[in-house]
């Protein structure tokens, strides 16, 4: 039983499995909105090889009383097979991706450069002025490769959200 | 059917709209509630090809699903709606939200524009799906013809199953024009959804454990258990008599247990009684069967029943923990769960503390003692309160069975106070969504569902406006439905909000220009009863149960009375109002209070 008097937050990373047919994303996006819960990232995708399952992950945060809540609601989705609280349910990765967009000329450049090769970066786009760095890891890894790029010519972001999977042999299938 | 029959239906070619209703049949329905247009123009010409489905013509949509929600819920099946895109089926939203609050098993058809226009504002186009996405349980767009038996059999699943609810199922017109194979409804169970019905031994033992150790324990039962069907009410009858604990229903759950019976404490919440809503306070161990701890019945929630251990069986998941924090989780069908209980009671080697048990009953007796729901019916103004109770006497004395229906307001708190249920299924209100101009268009589904049973919508003057137009429709399908309104020319529970919380300052809360309503029943060819004084209630109440035919009874009640005992809203259980002398209490209500509906 969630303590109702422990008013203190917390992040929950929840994997959903559902059938992949229209309007199910509108359906847990609605969900959240109606009841106020927040969503912090979401990201879909057909995960099977006939593409009739979707995975979803979603990071949310609230009391604990509000993220059991929020696992039985969307648990109650008719088109929904499993959900699970990755964050509470045992160790597991979180990773996201994203792709930057510097722009800067000389020294900026070079610096640019060196730092994407410390972070693991990659370059899949150059012109003389401006560089696309690719780049995949936590969200805190991807944020703090934002805060050095920010002084040097941060033009734009693009970020997936979070994706999410359970350490060692066990799967959201059983 | 026969095998033969089965594989000729299977080969044979239909059109979309034919393959709807054989579904349909396959399903159980006997009627639906609905109006034409032209999106379903096609399913309209094939219920006039046939004879096994009755149509119910309505007089607005939002009456249809109403209907079908008295249909359903006084008898258990799926109720069933049919309307045209656009206006039609927005028009049956509120409906649908009624029914999703009170769990009702609902499946709407709802017309749409042909596949290719979906998209370009086509005339009565709506995105229907997406509208009644919040306000149903499921929802369905039907894009290819193949899946559309299927489609129609999982629907009907989907309503009647786990926590029963409204469930759309939106038609392209191209889809019941086209041509398809009928499909019998599969074996296979559902790929995700699978509720869980039967509770787990292990919470059953826990709850047993509990409860057998309580000193002062308390049943709390809601529509769960109602819906859970009439084997489910005599389960629980049978339990609270075994633990000799009280029992207390919501107002979702009157008739769960029989209103006469000396364990019964009537009534909780914001206008339950006083007995019932102290025991809910004072109880050690509380056991709540199907009910989902919804604010009207907690009160404040940090002051809700402190000092008891909690039990809560729900067949939704969702419903435990949401509000209130438990102990004992069970989730399960409430049948189940009260069989299971049953079992392991008996088994339990346990003995239960019967001195303590007495204890809590003088107790209850000493709460009981003081007659919350007295009233004095003095002089020739008629106390509403007094109306109900002589209409409950003289209904039992018929000896006729009996189904009463409510619009929303005080008129419908002081029907589920003065008017007592013995059985499931008898009582029709809308307690969720709180919606003005159900009771009508639900009396009427429920006297279409039982042709010679004496049925009543008792009404207040303001929501019988709300939906009256249903009058026409009790003079096509000559529906005996009594309308038994409680005319006190206020809205009366908002007024009495006003009263007690903003000063008496009566806000567009007076029902000016009424009709009369006398000659608006003759005018739909019903027939129209006033009454005026007390002394000739009876009388009025005796000439509107032998009228054969449907009835208005405009009852004139005292326009200042309130609806007590009453838990102001932000307070908790045992700081309830008792009665108008007792009003001071109100000024204590905080602003944080008065936020709260």
């Amino acid at each position: 039983m969630p303590d109702p008097s422990d008013t203190s937050f917390r992040n929950a990373t929840i994997a959903v499995l559902v059938e992949n047919e229209a309007g199910i994303l509108a359906r847990v996006v609605g969900l959240f909105s109606g009841r106020g819960y927040n969503i912090e990232s979401l990201t879909v995708a057909p995960v099977d090889e006939g593409r009739r399952l979707s995975r979803i992950t979603i990071v949310t945060s609230g009391t604990d009383m509000v993220i059991e809540q929020i696992k039985a609601q969307l648990d109650r989705l008719v088109p929904v097979h499993k959900v699970a609280d990755l964050t509470l349910e045992g160790p597991h990765l979180a990773r996201e991706m994203m792709l930057i967009k510097v722009v800067g000329k000389g020294e900026h450049r070079s610096e640019a450069l060196r730092l994407a090769d410390a972070f693991r970066a990659r370059v899949v786009d150059a012109t003389t002025e401006s560089l696309v760095f690719e780049m995949t890891g936590a969200g805190d890894k991807l944020d703090a490769f934002i805060a050095l790029m920010r002084p040097i010519g941060l033009k734009e972001i693009s970020r997936t959200g979070v994706v999410g999977i359970a350490r060692g042999a066990g799967g959201l299938l059983a | 059917m026969s095998t033969t029959l089965q594989t000729q239906t299977e080969a044979r070619t239909m059109n979309g709209a034919e393959i709807v209703l054989q579904a349909l049949k396959e399903n159980g329905v006997e009627v639906i509630f609905g109006y034409p247009g032209g999106a379903v123009l096609p399913l309209y010409d094939a219920i006039f090809q046939q004879n096994a489905i009755r149509h119910i013509l309505v007089r607005h949509e939002q009456a249809a699903v109403h209907a079908a929600e008295g249909y359903a819920r006084s008898t258990g099946k799926v109720g069933c709606v049919l309307v045209t895109s656009g206006p039609g089926a927005t028009n049956a939203v509120t409906g649908l939200v009624d029914a999703l609050l009170d769990s009702v098993p609902v499946v709407c058809l709802t017309g749409q524009v042909p596949t290719h226009l979906i998209g370009n504002d086509a005339f009565q186009e709506a995105d229907t799906t997406g509208i009644t996405r919040p306000a149903t349980k499921h929802n369905y767009l039907v894009k290819d013809i193949t899946k559309l038996a299927a489609t129609v059999h999982e629907a009907f699943y989907v309503a009647r199953t786990g926590r029963p609810g409204p469930v759309v199922i939106d038609l392209p017109k191209d889809i019941l024009i086209g041509k398809g194979t009928y499909h019998e409804a599969p074996q296979a169970p559902h790929r995700s959804y699978r509720p869980q019905t039967e509770p787990e031994a292990g919470a059953i033992r826990a709850a047993v454990a509990l409860l057998k150790a309580a000193k002062r324990p308390i049943l709390y039962a809601g529509g769960g258990v109602i819906n859970a069907g009439p084997e489910a009410s005599r389960l629980l009858t049978e339990f609270v008599r075994m633990t000799g604990m009280p029992c207390t229903n919501t107002l979702m759950g009157l008739g769960a247990y029989p209103a006469s019976d000396p364990q019964f404490l009537g009534m909780l919440g914001m206008h339950g009684t006083y007995e019932a809503n102290l025991a809910m306070h004072g109880c050690d161990v509380m056991l709540n069967i199907g009910a989902r701890f919804d604010d009207r019945v907690t009160g404040r929630l940090n002051a809700f029943s402190p000092d008891s251990k909690k039990i809560h069986a729900d067949i939704d998941p969702s419903s435990i923990n949401k509000n209130v924090p438990v102990d004992v989780a069970i989730v399960g069908d409430a049948g189940r769960v009260l069989r299971a209980l049953i079992e392991a009671w008996q088994e339990d080697g346990a003995a239960q503390d019967k001195t303590a048990l007495a204890e809590w009953w003088r107790q209850i007796d000493a709460w009981r003692s003081k007659q919350c729901l007295h009233y004095v019916q003095q002089g020739s103004i008629i106390k509403p309160q007094h109306a109900v109770r002589r209409l409950y006497e003289m209904t039992r004395e018929l000896g006729r069975d009996t189904y009463i229906t409510t619009e929303v307001g005080q008129h419908q708190m002081w029907a589920a106070q003065y008017f007592g249920f013995e059985k499931p299924n008898r009582w029709m209100t809308s307690g969720g969504l709180g919606t003005m101009g159900y009771g009508l268009p639900s009396a009427m589904g429920v006297q279409i569902a039982h042709p010679d049973a004496l049925v009543i919508d008792i009404a207040g003057e303001a929501s019988i406006l709300m939906n009256i137009q249903e009058m026409g429709t009790l003079a096509q399908y000559r529906l005996p439905v009594k309308i038994f309104i409680l005319n006190n020319e206020y809205m009366g529970m908002v007024r009495q909000w006003q009263e007690l919380l903003h000063g008496s300052r009566y806000s567009e809360s007076y029902s000016a220009a009424l009709p009369d309503f006398v000659k608006l029943a003759e005018s739909f060819h019903a027939h129209g009863i006033r009454v005026t004084r007390a002394e000739d209630l009876d009388a009025g109440i005796r000439e509107m149960l032998a009228h054969p035919g449907p009835v208005i009874a405009d009852i004139a009640v005292a326009k200042d009375e309130n609806c007590f005992p009453m838990i102001p809203s932000g307070a908790a259980h045992n700081e309830m109002i008792l009665g108008a002398g007792q009003s001071g209490g109100v000024a204590g209500v905080t602003d944080e209070g008065k936020v709260l509906v």
